[in-house]
C-alpha cells in the first residue's frame, strides 16, 4: 500500500509545476494548460485524502472531486472562449497586451 | 515498501504526471504541450484508479483527454499568431523561485510531522463504491442540489462560450 504522504507529495509537485507555467509563460493558452495542472494536482489532494480516511463510505471527498472536474470543464470553455475573442480584437495571444482596462 | 504491481503502477504514474507537467510548461510548441497535457491528464487517471475511484478515472479521460484536450488543440489551432512570440516565458527567474519555495513549503507540510501528525500509512479496507456515488448524487440528504447546480452551471458555461466566442459580423 502507498502511504498517504507520496500522492500528496506528487499532487505537491505537480501543483508547483502549474504554478510555475502560470505565472512565467507568455502565451495564455498555455497559461490555462497550467491552470488545469493545478486543478488536477488538487483532485489529487482531495481523492487520496477521501481514501486514506476512516470515514471514506461518506463520500464528501469523491464528490467534490467530481465537482472539481465539471468546474474545470466550464472554466476551460469559457476560458477558451475568452482567449479567442481576445485574439480576434488583438491579434495577440499574450496576456499582457489585453490591458484596455486599465488604469 | 515492496515491489508489487500497485508500487510499480505509481511509479509509471508518477513520471507520466510529473513528466507531462514538465513538458507542458516548457515546450516551446503548444501542440505538443497539448501533447505532454494529455500525457499528465493520463497519469492523473491512473491515480484515480490506485486509490479505488475508477468512476472518476474514467471521467477524468472522458472529459479531460477526450474534451478539455481537444478543446485546448482547437484554441492553439484558431489563435497561430501573426507575430510568433519568440520567448517563452516572462519573469522567469522570479516565477521559478516562488514555485520552488511553495514546493519546498508544500514538502515539509506533507512530509514533517508538525502539522497534526496523524499519516495514515495504511487505507481502510471498505470503500465506497460508484453505486454509492450515483445514490449520493439523487439522494435528498446527498447531494441532489449541488448535483442540479453543476448543469445549471455547464448550461451557463456553454452559452456564455458561445456567446463571447461568437463572431460579430456573421
Amino acid at each position: 500500500m502507498i502511504p498517504l504522504w507520496m500522492y500528496l507529495a506528487a499532487a505537491a509537485g505537480l501543483f508547483s509545476i502549474g504554478v510555475f507555467g502560470v505565472l512565467a509563460r507568455r502565451n495564455a493558452v498555455a497559461v490555462l494548460m497550467s491552470v488545469e495542472l493545478m486543478l488536477n494536482a488538487v483532485n489529487i489532494n482531495l481523492i487520496a485524502f477521501w481514501r486514506y480516511s476512516e470515514t471514506s463510505g461518506l463520500l464528501s471527498g469523491y464528490a467534490f472531486a467530481a465537482f472539481v472536474l465539471i468546474i474545470a470543464a466550464a472554466e476551460a470553455a469559457v476560458g477558451l472562449a475568452i482567449i479567442i475573442s481576445v485574439y480576434r480584437n488583438r491579434r495577440s495571444v499574450i496576456p499582457e497586451e489585453a490591458d484596455t482596462l486599465k488604469g | 515498501m515492496e515491489l508489487n504491481a500497485i508500487t510499480i503502477g505509481f511509479a509509471i504514474f508518477t513520471i507520466l504526471t510529473l513528466g507531462g507537467g514538465i513538458g507542458v510548461v516548457t515546450t516551446r510548441n503548444l501542440f505538443q504541450g497539448t501533447i505532454w497535457l494529455m500525457m499528465s491528464l493520463f497519469g492523473v487517471a491512473g491515480y484515480m484508479v490506485l486509490l479505488s475511484a475508477p468512476f472518476l478515472a474514467a471521467v477524468q479521460i472522458l472529459v479531460y483527454i477526450g474534451a478539455i484536450a481537444i478543446l485546448i488543440t482547437f484554441a492553439v489551432m484558431l489563435t497561430r499568431s501573426v507575430t510568433r512570440i519568440r520567448e517563452r516565458y516572462i519573469r522567469t527567474l522570479p516565477s521559478l523561485i516562488a514555485a520552488l519555495v511553495l514546493f519546498l513549503i508544500l514538502i515539509a507540510g506533507v512530509t514533517l510531522p508538525a502539522f497534526g501528525g496523524q499519516n495514515p500509512d495504511t487505507a481502510p479496507a471498505i470503500v465506497a463504491t460508484t453505486t454509492d456515488f450515483g445514490k449520493a448524487l439523487v439522494d435528498g440528504s446527498g447531494y441532489v442540489v449541488p448535483f442540479m447546480l453543476a448543469s445549471l452551471l455547464l448550461t451557463a458555461a456553454m452559452i456564455g462560450a458561445i456567446f463571447i466566442a461568437r463572431d460579430e459580423e456573421a
